[in-house]
């Protein structure tokens, strides 16, 4: 699905991807971790189509396309959904109209038909359930005075809403309780199905707890330094990233 | 003022006498013809201001000076009932009154069903009756220095807005007051003025709303007095889209009695050039003015705000919220200045300029100004100037808008700020989509908010 060779980038001539080779099949989970500043939510935001990244060398290929020289709306109605490690508030801007919106050209891209306002505020009953966001928060801003981990609840719901096929979440776990984290992990799980891959960028083995990940990568000075399975994420819980070369 | 009067100048002044003779000629000497000779002396020897004038240093007048325009409205336009009705509000009852080419239309107004304590009429009709009550009130409530604008509205009224809301009276129906300008057979100026008297405890809601249509070429100079007495309650509301060729200068002067209350919410979208000008005056304890301002240009579109607040008494407030949305090669300019007078202690103004610039060639000039003469008060002023943020359109963009949607969704969602103050619910309405038709995209920003 997901084919990232030998990729360097820079931001304003500061190398920070430095020859990065990743692969992902549909139905994988693929756990990120690294050290601050190594990488992870630049790999994230370069897959997602942020614009002020050089790509001074390599590839990426989605779904046997070049991804690249897709916009960010054309990504994300081809499938790519990216959970951000800061949600930015965006005032005026209704929530559930983004939402509803999104879904809509995401399932007019794959020529489905619309759904209709009540069609729509089913499917959001039902979400919200899985993820126990608080209702009042849907009719807000997008993420408007949103405390931390309601950011992080509201990405994970409007992933189990778009339903995509490539779900890039970077650090979603990164300041829930366990409660949250739990739930947002219930979030992910029911959504794992043979067609989706999901990438999993965080910093505690405890997430990976409760998704069990296919595999582990560590991120380092801009490139995967080791790939395992689950078990190297409990030896970097007890170890940290020293004793890697 | 300029004093000094060149040869071109002298020309221009010219053309506004002799329609001035022709207008003193066909009216009848009356008890307010010595203040039109006066006004007009004052504007033949200031002249029109060039940008020397420090009030009007970022705003050259002379695109309105080179045209020569016919001061004297043409009664026999008529206009078509479509475009009346696409004007007034729809799902609002109002009180309407219409205005084409600066001439009052009986046929489009309505003011049936008023209390027959309150008066409203046209200002024609006022002059020649109600000769008493505006001896009082009419040009009182402008500033002695005013500009060459006021002075030459002045010495030219022919119509506009009387209105008088007696003690503890509260209208509830919105009073609509549109000016019009229709293509006419030559460039016109208009030169509506209004006068507003509100009775003690009184309570009003006001629209003025100037449209024109097309790209029609024409000059509205406008001047609304407003006098609020004790506890009296004025929401106003100013509408500018006149056409992209037309000039606008409009001049809004309100003196505030004690515990009275202003709210100004004007929205400027039209006009090639613009000015607004709002002049209050705090004359009693506890009076307080509200100024939200929104203004969009684009293209050549200049569009000047003038805001002038002289708190003369204590405990007196004074809140400005001005907003502006620049594109293509257009010009803003936020000019508000308060003056806290000697003795005016506690008093309270807050006044903030905020800008989104949406491309490289739009500019904004931004001075907020605070002249404090008294020690015990608490005044705030700031401005800024941005771009759209990049953070924001990425979001929206990953979450599958496209680019020029999500561009317009985030500009709108600016404007929208200043909006968000109405709590007139179809009037905010009604901006609202004004404001949203303005934007590219339109249809789809609709989805979002
Ligand atoms: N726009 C930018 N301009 C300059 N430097 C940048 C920019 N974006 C990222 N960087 C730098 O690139 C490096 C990688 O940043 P990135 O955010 O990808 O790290 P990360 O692995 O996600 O870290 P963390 O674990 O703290 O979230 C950092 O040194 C960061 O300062
Ligand atoms: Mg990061």
């Amino acid at each position: 699905m997901l084919n990232i060779k030998d990729l360097y980038t820079a931001v304003e001539n500061k190398k920070i991807l430095e020859g990065l080779n990743l692969s992902v099949n549909a139905g994988e989970v693929h756990a990120i971790m690294g050290p601050n500043g190594s990488g992870k939510s630049t790999l994230a935001n370069i897959l997602a189509g942020k614009d002020g990244y050089q790509v001074t060398q390599g590839s990426v290929t989605y779904e046997d396309k070049n991804l690249l020289e897709l916009s960010p709306e054309e990504r994300a109605r081809k499938g790519v959904f990216l959970a951000f490690q800061y949600p930015v508030e965006i005032p005026g801007v209704n929530n559930i109209y983004l939402l509803k919106a999104a879904l809509n050209a995401i399932r007019k891209h794959k020529s489905e038909p619309e759904l209709d306002a009540m069609e729509f505020m089913s499917l959001v009953k039902e979400k919200m359930k899985l993820v126990q966001m608080n209702e009042d928060l849907l009719t807000r801003s997008v993420n408007e005075g949103f405390s931390g981990g309601e950011k992080k609840r509201n990405e994970v719901f409007q992933m189990a809403i778009l339903e995509p096929k490539l779900a890039i979440l970077d650090e979603t776990d990164s300041g829930l309780d366990i409660d949250a984290l739990k739930i947002v992990a219930e979030g992910v799980n029911s959504l794992r199905n043979k067609e989706r891959a999901f990438i999993l960028v965080t910093h505690y083995q405890r997430l990976l707890n409760y998704i069990k990940p296919d595999y582990v990568h560590v991120l380092s000075k801009g490139k995967i330094i080791k790939s395992g399975g689950p078990e190297l994420a409990i030896e970097l819980e007890e170890k940290g990233y020293d004793w890697i070369h | 003022m300029t004093g000094f009067i060149n040869k071109k100048m002298k020309d221009i002044i010219d053309n506004y006498a002799a329609d001035f003779t022709e207008l003193q000629s066909i009216r009848k000497n009356d008890w307010f013809s010595k203040h039109r000779k006066s006004a007009f002396n004052f504007f033949k020897e200031s002249g029109f201001p060039n940008t020397k004038n420090e009030d009007w240093k970022y705003t050259d007048t002379k695109p309105i000076t080179k045209n020569v325009f016919s001061n004297i409205s043409n009664t026999n336009i008529v206009a078509r009932d479509n475009e009346v009705n696409e004007i007034i509000f729809k799902d609002l009852e109002c009180i309407n009154l219409v205005f084409i080419n600066g001439a009052y239309s009986e046929e489009y107004s309505d003011i049936k069903n008023i209390s027959d304590k309150v008066i409203i009429k046209n200002m024609a009709n006022a002059l020649v009756n109600d000769e008493n009550l505006l001896k009082e009130h009419l040009t009182q409530h402008i500033d002695q220095d005013s500009s060459s604008f006021t002075a030459l509205n002045t010495a030219f009224i022919q119509d506009g807005i009387y209105i008088n809301i007696p003690k503890d009276i509260d209208i509830e129906r919105p009073i609509n007051i549109n000016y019009i300008s229709m293509d006419g057979s030559n460039a016109f100026a208009t030169h509506p003025r209004n006068l507003i008297l509100m009775g003690e405890n009184s309570n009003a809601t006001i629209i003025e709303n100037y449209v024109g249509n097309g790209d029609s070429n024409y000059f509205t100079n406008s001047v609304t007095e407003t006098f609020l007495s004790q506890g009296a309650m004025l929401k106003h509301y100013k509408i500018q889209q006149e056409s992209f060729n037309a000039f606008h200068i409009g001049s809004l002067n309100t003196s505030l009695s004690k515990d009275s209350r202003f709210e100004s919410h004007s929205v400027s979208i039209g006009g090639a050039l613009v000015r607004n000008n709002i002049n209050a005056n705090l004359n009693g304890e506890g009076a307080e003015i509200i100024m939200n301002g929104l203004y969009m240009t684009d293209n050549a579109q200049h569009v000047d705000n003038h805001t002038h607040v002289n708190h003369l008494k204590p405990h007196t407030h004074s809140h400005q919220n001005y907003r502006g949305v620049l594109n293509g090669k257009s010009r803003g300019v936020f000019n508000g200045k308060v003056v806290v007078h000697p003795k005016a202690q506690k008093i309270e103004a807050y006044q903030n300029n905020a800008n989104l610039l949406l491309s490289d060639d739009s500019e904004i000039d931004t001075k907020p100004e605070l002249e404090i003469y008294a020690d015990d008060v608490k005044c705030t002023h700031g401005a800024t100037v941005g771009q759209l943020d990049d953070d924001m359109l990425f979001y929206l963009r990953s979450r599958a808008v496209d680019e020029q949607t999500a561009r317009s969704l985030l500009t709108y969602a600016f404007a929208d700020e200043v909006l968000n103050e109405i709590n007139f619910k179809e009037i905010k309405n009604k901006l609202e989509q004004l404001v949203i038709s303005r934007l590219p995209d339109s249809s789809l920003i609709r989805e979002y908010v």
